[in-house]
């Protein structure tokens, strides 16, 4: 398997952050159903800055990109979603170590202790119609292809509709949120887009 | 101590999404206690921008300036406000490879309580003004929610 260093990291991080610029509007609206219509501008925001830190102090190692965007997030996102993302990649961050490169598997189980982290910080299980229901899908399907995880970010996006949210603002909502797709899942996959499309960049 | 409200006592900041509901908190329980509070008590209200929203920039600046040595008590209203600080608390536990997280961490041993807005605000303040060690002050604001009002 090849092996992915700091450059695929950086290129990671910053298709994410072009992929949320564009998909900014889209997930604002997805949010201003069910919760209070700033995902979009929040990780816009968010995802910018990630892009400037990693160009003004370029990372030695593919965890110290994840932790550097994520210590990011947390600081300049302003909701809910800087500290659950930047928790994510913090913590995936970390499980990378200082490895100069790493194998899709080393990706999948750093995701998983990630999305794990997630868990532990929102209190969300699977199934609750979080961004949950897009990661933890996305990173056991990993370890088969980066195509698999994206395939299973898609369906567990696309699954949250008829979902009854249980966490976050549009828990307030009960059965009033049925019908309508988490912003947070939406988000999730346009994360794992991105690292389909950087693997498929690199492949070409 | 012969000065309960100053040096070593714990500090509170209080998280608020919105500045104003931070600000008007910290002034009504720093009335309640007295003025002892005064000096002990940080908002850390709203956005950077001062909309709605959350500052982990404003909730680290907040706990520096209450820091005394003792502890602080972070009393936080919803959503992203308690999310902020529990992955603020993470970061002063651990470090990221290839870089520290040195800058930007709230001061060692802060605590985020499990406690209702403005009962658990007054309770910590109370608290704290009187002189109480960190455990106390956690105790007295998590206790708020056993307040009952019927």
């Amino acid at each position: 398997m090849a092996e992915l260093d700091t450059g695929f990291f950086v290129r990671w991080l910053t298709r994410t952050a072009s992929a949320v610029d564009r998909e900014a509007d889209r997930l604002t609206e997805l949010d201003a159903v069910i919760g209070d219509a700033d995902h979009g501008s929040n990780l816009r925001r968010g995802f910018t800055a990630v892009t400037a830190a990693l160009a003004e102090k370029p990372p030695p190692s593919p965890g110290a990109a994840l932790g550097l965007a994520g210590r990011t997030l947390v600081s300049k996102v302003g909701g809910a979603s800087g500290p659950l993302y930047g928790t994510l990649l913090r913590r995936a961050g970390k499980e990378l170590g200082d490895a100069a490169t790493v194998s899709r598997d080393d990706l999948a189980r750093a995701l998983t202790a990630g999305v794990e982290a997630v868990s532990a910080l929102g209190g969300a299980a699977e199934g609750d119609k979080t961004m949950l229901d897009a990661l933890l899908p996305a990173a056991r399907a990993l370890p088969e292809s980066f195509t698999a995880a994206r395939r299973a970010a898609t369906e567990g996006a696309v699954g949250t509709v008829p979902l009854r949210a249980r966490r976050g603002r549009a828990s307030y909502l009960g059965d009033r949120s049925i019908g309508h797709e988490d912003p947070g899942a939406a988000s999730a996959l346009v994360l794992v887009a991105a690292l389909e499309q950087t693997w498929e960049a690199a492949d070409e | 101590m012969s000065d309960p409200a100053g040096s070593g006592a714990v500090g509170v900041v209080l998280v608020s999404h919105s500045r104003d509901v931070a600000d008007a908190v910290a002034r009504l329980a720093v009335a309640l206690s007295g003025g002892t509070g005064g000096r002990l008590v940080a908002a850390a209200g709203g956005a950077g921008d001062g909309g709605i929203g959350t500052s982990s920039e404003l909730i680290v600046a907040a706990a520096r300036r209450v820091d005394r040595g003792a502890g602080v008590v972070v009393v936080a209203d919803l959503g992203s406000a308690v999310l902020t600080v529990r992955a603020l608390i993470v970061d002063e536990e651990d470090e990221d490879p290839g870089g520290s997280s040195g800058e930007g961490t709230l001061p060692p041993g802060t605590r985020l309580v499990d406690a209702p807005f403005l009962e658990g605000a007054v309770a910590a303040v109370v608290t704290a003004g009187a002189g109480a060690p960190l455990d106390d002050v956690v105790r007295a604001a998590e206790d708020a929610y056993t307040y009952r009002k019927l």
